[in-house]
């Protein structure tokens, strides 16, 4: 058992000494300045909730009475859009925007992939100092020169090709992918580099080779977070709108071919907005705030899946 | 392990590796193929009247100056509007913050104006900013809604910058008796100011490449603004109109040129300030 | 000395070199990590005006007891302290007490040098400018008298504009040294200093701790018992017997009776270097 320590020589005991002694207190000055300022941060911070909800409040409250006027189902669910004759069914809309976002996930993800393990496994230093600026500069070039490029470039090609105009789903595909593209690869990277090296070395030193290793052990480590990615790239897939409408064609149906016009979600918006006027302008913000729904539906669903994968390594 | 084994491993290793390196060229091949076309097309146009005088004309003949001026101008007035309030946040996300509800809540809706269609941002701006303040299509209008949606993305690189400053350097500052703020301000952000001027100018080319939500909120009208509350079209907007109504083409590759070395330099500087950041520190 | 600084307090006086009151005196000071209790049962009082030494198994929270001292573990979330502080006999964590001034005069120099991303000059001059010195000529004053006090000026004189991360590893922790010092605190933590740096600069730090010490009052935490022996008066040896257990104070006493006739099985135990 401790006694209490103390020199064992008795001492004089400290004579008051010439020293200050009180320690100071936090002056009422300095207290409310800290706090001030963290408020001020934290006022800061909470613009983006603002944000959300300024969104949700403006767009939503111009498009709630076509909800209220045609009933939500009826809006979601119906089959017709043809808006000046009364008719205000997204279903064709909401399928064709899907559509659209599978090609180019099938499309896109494979290949960001690729170049993702590309870049974090394969490549030598001086490659990838190429690779990945390439990457960066794809991620950076705006949406409307992409839609410029798919309609002077890919539109004639695909004509040529395939007949018909061009237009159509298959366009919309190849350049909604190389858009998502960056998009997956950069998070995908993110999502390999951080598996920790003793993973691949335990794996190449049981005899594997690059390829094993890559999809039998790392792919599935870092599986939350390329579904994160791909996610991610669904949502940009889903919201884009000037790409699509410079190569989508924008006729009001359902497609029935892969190279047929058609009109999404997005496009919708863009082609009516200009002599859109009463319901019809409602209806468009209405479109509108589902979009903004999917959107946030997708930011969610990372939310669920990232908590749900870290509850089960 | 039997021979023939071992050569199928290697056989699919090979394969596979190679299929993976056709993935990166044709990323590589893909962004080539788009500047290689633009730059072609394009460089016959650059010339200085076509950067320094007007459209005149059902053609719009001549040059884009006006659209250059709109570009800067919001991209401009966007970045000064968004970035105090950002890199504030961010200092209160990655200094102040306790993980709880509301950094929950605030995370999330920093998240969901990231992914907001720019559409949607768009219709939001002309809402809120043309309609419902009575703004109408302006400069002020298209860089308040250019904020929202640059937002997010200057938080998360700069609360990314300011989290990368070690932790014992702060500890050197509060052991000499600094308060948190003294510490914040006069050690963390100058540390962490390189990495954020990066994203910032990142940031910046993002918000000259926005269409969607420039064209509900700065409206179409070819001008150059002055005052904030000027109408005006942006170069992707009018690279956008151009290509639709197909008339002048030469003018609308020349346009889409300027924006992309205009969107270029912006990715380059930003590059070249990260680089020279890491180099200082060694 | 500046009078702005001389406002803020009255600095020490070089006082008789046998008068050893407590600085601190820690009573029955128990430190907990969350739930998990790093620390019970620690009471001691500190000599003012005299080097004491905290030594003992790494990891058996030398440190953590350093670090209550001057209220930095309080920047680390969910911990908490039982038990009485008192510095000059006044409640280190009383109510409403100031951290950040206690810092000032509690000052601390950390395992790794930690210099800022600054010039020299900067790095030193730091500290003053937070308190308020603004004249440059005050400045100049004091950053040159504390790189002196540390041992360093000499090397560093002519290079005052050069970043303090350009220099080795023994000058960077002098630099940190002096950038404390410039502050005028009245004690002086060092936990474990010398063990990232080489052999010369140890010498140098080991010096100037028994310059220093007439002045300031001095805890340095070590791995190191010869070092512990050379530079320290008191010496306090901490243990955590079994993993997952508080860590414990075995012994305090003076520095030349603990290493020779120590009192407790487990201080000889770990100073003849059967374990740890």
């Amino acid at each position: 058992m401790n006694d209490l320590p103390q020199a064992p020589a008795p001492e004089p005991d400290p004579t008051p000494y010439a020293v200050d002694s009180s320690l100071s207190t936090i002056s009422k000055a300095t207290y409310f300045k800290e706090a001030a300022l963290k408020n001020l941060f934290l006022l800061c911070a909470c613009v983006a909730v603002a944000g959300v909800g300024l969104i949700f409040l403006f767009v939503g409250l111009k498009g709630w009475p076509i909800f209220a006027k045609v009933g939500i189902w009826e809006f979601l669910s119906g089959a017709k859009w043809y808006p000046t004759k009364g008719f205000f069914g997204i279903l064709p809309l909401i399928v064709n925007s899907l559509l659209a976002m599978a090609g180019a996930l099938v499309l896109g993800a494979p290949l960001a992939i690729g170049t993702a393990v590309f870049l974090s496994e394969v490549a030598s230093p001086k490659v990838r100092e190429l690779v990945r600026p390439a990457v960066e500069l794809l991620a950076g070039i705006p949406s409307v020169v992409y839609g410029f490029f798919g309609l002077v470039l890919l539109r004639p090609i695909i004509a040529q090709l395939f007949g018909g105009l061009g237009f159509g789903l298959f366009t919309v595909w190849i350049i909604l992918a190389v858009m998502i593209l960056p998009t997956i690869a950069a998070l995908t990277e993110d999502a390999l580099r951080s598996v920790p090296e003793g993973i691949r070395e335990a794996s190449y030193a049981m005899g594997a080779t690059k390829w094993q290793t890559i999809w039998r052990v790392l792919l599935p480590a870092a599986k939350i977070g390329i579904i994160d990615a791909i996610i991610l790239g669904m949502g940009r897939a889903i919201g884009e709108t000037m790409a699509v409408v410079m190569v989508a064609g924008n006729a009001r149906v359902i497609p029935d071919g892969i190279f047929k016009p058609f009109l999404t979600l997005t496009t919708v918006i863009v082609m009516d907005m200009p002599y859109a006027s009463g319901d019809h302008r409602t209806a468009l913000f209405g479109v509108a705030i589902i979009l903004f729904i999917i959107s946030m539906l997708f930011v969610a669903s990372i939310r669920v899946i990232s908590r749900f994968g870290k509850e089960m390594s | 392990m039997q021979s023939r084994e071992r050569m199928n491993k290697r056989v699919t290793n090979g394969i596979a590796l190679g299929v993976i390196g056709l993935a990166a060229i044709a990323t590589v091949g893909a962004l080539g193929t788009i500047l290689l076309y633009v730059i072609i097309n394009g460089i016959g146009q650059l010339t200085p009247a076509f950067i320094f005088t007007w459209p005149h004309g059902v053609n719009m003949e001549g040059g884009i100056w006006p659209t250059i001026q709109s570009t800067l101008y919001v991209t401009a007035l966007a970045m000064l509007i968004t970035t105090p309030i950002a890199v504030l946040a961010a200092v209160y996300l990655a200094e102040y913050a306790v993980q709880g509800r509301l950094v929950s809540i605030i995370r999330f809706a920093a998240d969901s104006l990231a992914s907001v269609p720019s559409i949607v941002m768009g219709l939001f701006g002309l809402a809120l900013f043309v309609e419902g303040i009575g703004m109408g299509f302006s400069v002020i209008a298209a860089a308040l809604a250019l904020s929202f949606l640059l937002l997010p993305i200057i938080v998360r690189t700069t609360e990314e910058s300011i989290r990368a400053v070690p932790k014992y350097i702060r500890w050197g500052s509060y052991g000499l008796g600094a308060s948190k703020w003294q510490t914040v301000s006069r050690i963390v952000l100058p540390s962490a100011l390189p990495r954020i001027t990066t994203g910032v100018i990142l940031a910046a080319g993002r918000a000259a490449g926005e269409t969607a939500v420039v064209i509900y909120t700065m409206g179409t009208m070819i001008n150059a603004p002055v005052s904030p509350l000027d109408p005006g079209r942006t170069m992707p907007v009018h690279l956008m109109l151009m290509a639709q109504e197909g008339i002048n083409m030469p003018a609308a590759y020349g346009t889409a040129l300027l924006l992309v070395l205009m969107v270029l330099g912006f990715n380059l500087t930003a590059r070249y300030i990260g680089r020279r950041n890491r180099r200082m520190q060694g | 000395m500046s009078d702005k600084l001389a406002s803020h307090f009255v600095a020490p006086k070089a006082g008789p070199a046998y008068d050893h009151g407590d600085k601190f005196k820690v009573e029955k000071l128990d430190f907990f990590y969350g739930k998990f209790n790093a620390l019970t049962d620690i009471s001691v009082g500190i000599k003012r005006h005299a080097v004491t030494a905290f030594i003992g198994p790494s990891g058996c929270g030398k440190s953590t007891f350093l670090r209550c001292l001057n209220r930095m573990n309080d920047l680390i979330p969910g911990t908490r302290v039982e038990g009485r502080i008192t510095l000059d006999g006044n409640d280190v964590y009383g109510p409403g007490v100031d951290p950040v001034d206690l810092r000032r005069r509690v000052g601390m120099i950390f395992q790794q040098p930690n210099p800022f991303p600054m010039s020299i000059y900067d790095n030193v001059a730091y500290g003053p400018k937070l308190h308020g010195v603004r004249k440059k000529s005050e400045l100049d004053g004091i950053v040159e008298e504390s790189l002196k006090r540390a041992n360093v000026w000499k090397e560093v004189k002519d290079i005052m504009g050069r970043g303090g991360l350009t220099l080795s590893g023994g000058q960077q922790q002098r630099l940190c040294i002096a950038r404390v010092l410039a502050v005028e605190p009245e004690v002086l933590l060092m936990d474990e200093p010398c063990s990232a740096i080489d052999p010369t600069s140890v010498q140098k730090v080991e010096d100037l701790m028994a310059e220093l010490k007439d002045r300031i009052t001095i805890v340095i935490v070590t791995h190191n018992m010869q070092q512990a022996a050379r530079v320290s008066d008191y010496t306090a040896f901490f243990l955590q017997e079994l993993a997952g257990e508080p860590a414990h104070l075995i012994e305090y006493d003076r520095t030349a009776t603990l290493f020779t006739t120590p009192k407790d099985r487990r201080t000889e135990d770990y100073i003849t270097g059967r374990f740890g």
